[in-house]
């Protein structure tokens, strides 16, 4: 009862600007090395500014960012998706099986999604009704999805796709804008949505801060964990839809290793691993700067397995970083 | 008073002279001092919190002391590590005893001193040996090699004492050892006791339960917000002394009970079980009405609260609300039917440490604060401020994380969390415990307040003078069970330390 309290003390809202807090953020960082690489870029290599290189480097990135949204949500709510690539096989397999069988291009994607779906569903089923460790579940079905695939596939491919569906991974919106990087861009602001303006992203937030206390505090703990991996389900069969396309064929080691990528993209995008924050615009920010890296890697010539001890080493680095930064904050403060 | 005829002769293995302790705005022990005497139990008697956890931290090491002595065979000694008050001969069972579930009984025991060859390496048919030499002289027959995770608690209880053994320990704790056990083998228990005490160990026993005490013991001390108010001979007094020294204080006056007429029932609970955790539980809340919830640690009050808002299920009951029968199966749905549960472990069930302010008020009424699913930043701060503006926050703003408030003001911001849902009934599990002295006010005040605007209140807590000092009626349980009801005129310390520890069953 305010009348109770003769000296009501007011407290503001906020001590901090929000433009004052983001100055100070990990995405602010963030910018600035992706400046820095783009410089390096372009004095590395002539080609580098091409508007339409420009445009080409952005496939490096735009499929596994768009998994990458998704994951963000499930690392911040303190679980993780391990099978996001191998749902991209087995969704890329059973569309090119369907294509073998005749579906038009409206049937493929329909196919697609129900299958990314439905392995999110298995997933998000083991994870909340059994209680299992989402890391154990999604290591056994990184197995079992591109295990699957292998056994239709064998050492086939499916090749015969209709034009038409090569529009999704090959087709151009508007000058050198392509579909893909629009979509990107289109899901970058959706999940932004869901994650920092909704009551959903409040209580994805929650759960990886506090699984406990935001389950006594009412949030549906296990609805919205199912829903997540539901999410990186249907994230992951549309950019198999988009890779698919752009590649015209379907291999069984098709995405393969991106899961790491991915995760790759999230930790070094600011969300921290143990689950509880992060942001949408620090995952964008990553995906650039992986995407630009690859790239300038690409021009310069460098061999595909120096990438893959890059991704290795960064995500490395990004992890521990910021753990030793926090040590040493202790030990100055002894 | 009876002559002290084995312990007045006797040197005291371990004395405790004029101990003190505070943690932040609380005195866990002031100046207290303890004997404890070769061959010799001593009972430790007190409520909750009255300082004997605390004293059995520093007396294995954990704690430091802010000041006095501790002398062992007279010498002065301290305690800086708890490996140095093993190394003393000072040995602790607690209730969930500290040992390793991976490794064998042997491991267990032999732990950090384990018998080597001459090559540095565990001589181990000399430790299982020694293992098995062990058990038998605590009268337990078991194989050395087994893992301890194979073990049930009362065995793993004797591996604990084994282990006391091995070490040649002096002093042996026991804190609560019996709360787990089955009454055969609390009684196999006694037994090993009694050869502990002829092999001279000196022995503290802490317990709630008086029968045991008086069985077991041959001194008591007893404990009283921090300090120690009696001791003795266990032959030389009664229950009813050491029930008056346990809560002779006085209660009531500082409480700013408010007089609310209570008015209808308002909460109807009937036949409410549990496999494991309480029986048959029946008890009506009125409105306007703080209904205490008394009992000791472990008695199931939590358990119960916590299967009302659906986290766990009851295997049998029925709740009804304003004459609406409800089935609960989430704390969503209690909070959408205006039922509320602040729970004990506010930094565990209660607050989210990591977020603002606002955000953890807001949690349970964003379907309020927010239009169509969407967050209204605006709304939220307007709500996050009309609560804890009532219980009196201090923070620098709003927007502030949560761990970086005082346990007190933490507290608050949980409370305001569950008052921001507007509930008929809010259940408060412990809400004063581990904060300092003015937030406990604040909170009896705003508690107050609650039941004069007409909610219905449940204060689970176990300390005396809360209870008393707050509530309309008091219930109390003991292992699960209702055993006492009492009007607030009827109220008595004493009553309700009976009725909690089992001393003569008062029926409802």
């Amino acid at each position: 009862m305010a009348e109770a309290h003769p000296h009501i003390r007011h407290i503001p809202d906020r001590l901090q600007s929000r433009s004052s807090r983001l100055l100070k953020s990990w995405e602010s960082l963030l910018v600035v090395v992706a400046l820095l690489i783009f410089v390096a870029n372009s004095l590395a290599s002539p080609y580098f500014l091409d508007p339409w290189n420009l445009s080409d480097a952005t496939f490096n990135f735009t499929e596994k960012a768009m998994i990458a949204f998704a994951m963000a949500l499930v690392v911040i709510s303190g679980e993780i998706d391990l099978s996001v690539a191998s749902i991209v096989a087995l969704t890329s397999t059973a569309m090119g099986y369907a294509a073998t069988q005749g579906f038009e291009t409206p049937a493929l994607v329909a196919v697609g999604l129900a299958v990314g779906l439905g392995c999110g569903a298995i997933n998000g089923l083991l994870v909340t009704r059994l209680g299992l460790p989402s890391i154990v579940v999604t290591i056994g079905t990184m197995s079992l999805f591109r295990g699957i695939a292998f056994i239709i596939l064998g050492d086939q491919a499916f090749t015969d796709y209709p034009a038409s569906f090569s529009w999704f991974g090959q087709g151009y919106v508007w000058w050198v804008f392509s579909f893909e990087f629009c979509l990107f861009l289109g899901f970058a602001l959706v999940y932004a949505v869901i994650l920092h303006m909704t009551n959903f992203g409040r209580a994805v937030y929650a759960i990886g801060n506090n699984q406990t206390a935001a389950l006594f505090s009412g949030v549906r703990v296990g609805r919205v964990k199912f829903t997540l991996f539901l999410l990186t389900g249907l994230m992951s069969a549309i950019a198999s839809i988009c890779l698919t396309s752009r590649l015209g064929s379907t291999r069984p080691s098709i995405a393969l290793g991106w899961e790491l990528e991915v995760v790759t993209m999230v930790v070094l995008g600011g969300v921290s691993i143990l689950g509880g924050s992060g942001t949408i615009g620090g995952v964008v920010l990553a995906a650039f700067i992986m995407g630009m890296v690859t790239f300038g890697f690409g021009l310069l010539n460098v061999p595909g397995i120096v990438m893959s001890i890059f991704i290795g080493l960064l995500l490395i680095s990004v992890i521990a970083l910021p753990i030793l930064y926090a040590r040493l904050k202790r030990r100055v403060a002894h | 008073m009876l002559q002290d005829t084995t312990t007045s002769r006797m040197k005291p293995a371990i004395a405790l002279e004029g101990i003190s302790k505070s943690f932040p705005g609380v005195h866990a022990l002031s100046e207290v001092s303890l004997s404890l005497y070769p061959g010799s139990v001593t009972a430790l008697i007190g409520e909750n919190g009255a300082g004997k956890s605390t004293l059995v931290k520093i007396l294995t090491g954990i704690y430091q002391p802010d000041g006095g002595t501790i002398r062992v065979d007279g010498e002065e000694a301290h305690f800086p590590t708890a490996s140095a008050a093993a190394r003393a001969g000072v040995t602790a069972i607690h209730q969930e005893t500290v040992l390793f579930d991976e490794l064998s009984v042997a491991e267990n025991i032999f732990l950090g001193h384990a018998p080597r060859t001459r090559l540095g390496l565990i001589d181990w048919a000399r430790m299982n040996a020694d293992a098995r030499k062990l058990l038998e002289r605590v009268g337990a027959s078991l194989d050395p090699a087994i893992r301890l995770r194979d073990l049930g608690i009362a065995s793993k209880h004797l591996v604990a004492i084994a282990r006391a053994l091995s070490i040649d320990a002096r002093v042996v704790i026991m804190d609560e050892p019996t709360a787990a056990l089955s009454y055969k083998e609390i009684h196999e228990l006694y037994e090993l006791i009694d050869r502990l005490k002829a092999d001279g160990k000196a022995i503290l026993f802490i317990s709630h339960k008086f029968d045991e005490i008086f069985r077991i013991a041959d001194r008591y001390t007893v404990f009283r917000d921090g300090r120690m108010v009696g001791e003795g001979l266990i032959a030389g007094t009664t229950q009813d002394d050491l029930v008056r020294m346990m809560v002779g204080r006085d209660v009531g006056q500082v409480f700013p009970k408010q007089e609310v007429e209570i008015g209808k029932p308002v909460l109807t609970v009937s036949g409410y079980r549990h496999p494991t955790e309480f029986e048959d539980i029946n008890f009506e809340l009125r409105r306007g009405e703080i209904l205490g919830f008394y009992g000791l640690v472990g008695a199931g009050r939590s358990e119960f609260m916590q299967s009302l808002i659906g986290i766990t299920r009851p295997s049998a009951g029925a709740v009804r609300l304003d004459d609406r029968v409800l089935v609960i199966r989430s704390p969503a749905e209690a909070i959408e039917a205006g039922i509320v549960y602040v729970p004990e472990e506010r930094g565990r069930q209660g607050a989210i440490i990591g977020m603002p302010i606002f955000q953890n008020v807001t949690l349970p009424s964003l379907a309020r604060t927010s239009r169509s699913g969407f967050l209204r930043m605006a709304e939220e701060f307007r709500l996050a401020r009309e609560y804890t503006s009532r219980l009196d926050l201090r923070a620098a703003s709003l927007d502030q994380d949560v761990g970086t408030l005082s346990g007190g003001n933490q507290q608050k911001v949980v409370i305001a969390k569950w008052l921001a849902t507007r509930p008929k009934v809010i259940i408060l599990d412990e809400p004063t415990k581990g904060i300092d002295i003015g937030s406990k006010a604040a909170v009896h005040a705003f508690m107050s307040e609650l039941a004069a605007q007409g909610l219905s209140v449940i204060m689970v807590s176990s300390e005396i003078p809360e209870i008393m000092g707050m509530s309309d009626r008091v219930v109390v349980m003991r292992e699960g069970r209702i055993v006492g009801r009492f009007e607030r005129a009827e109220l008595s310390a004493e009553k309700l330390v009976r009725a909690a520890a089992g001393i003569s069953e008062t029926a409802p």
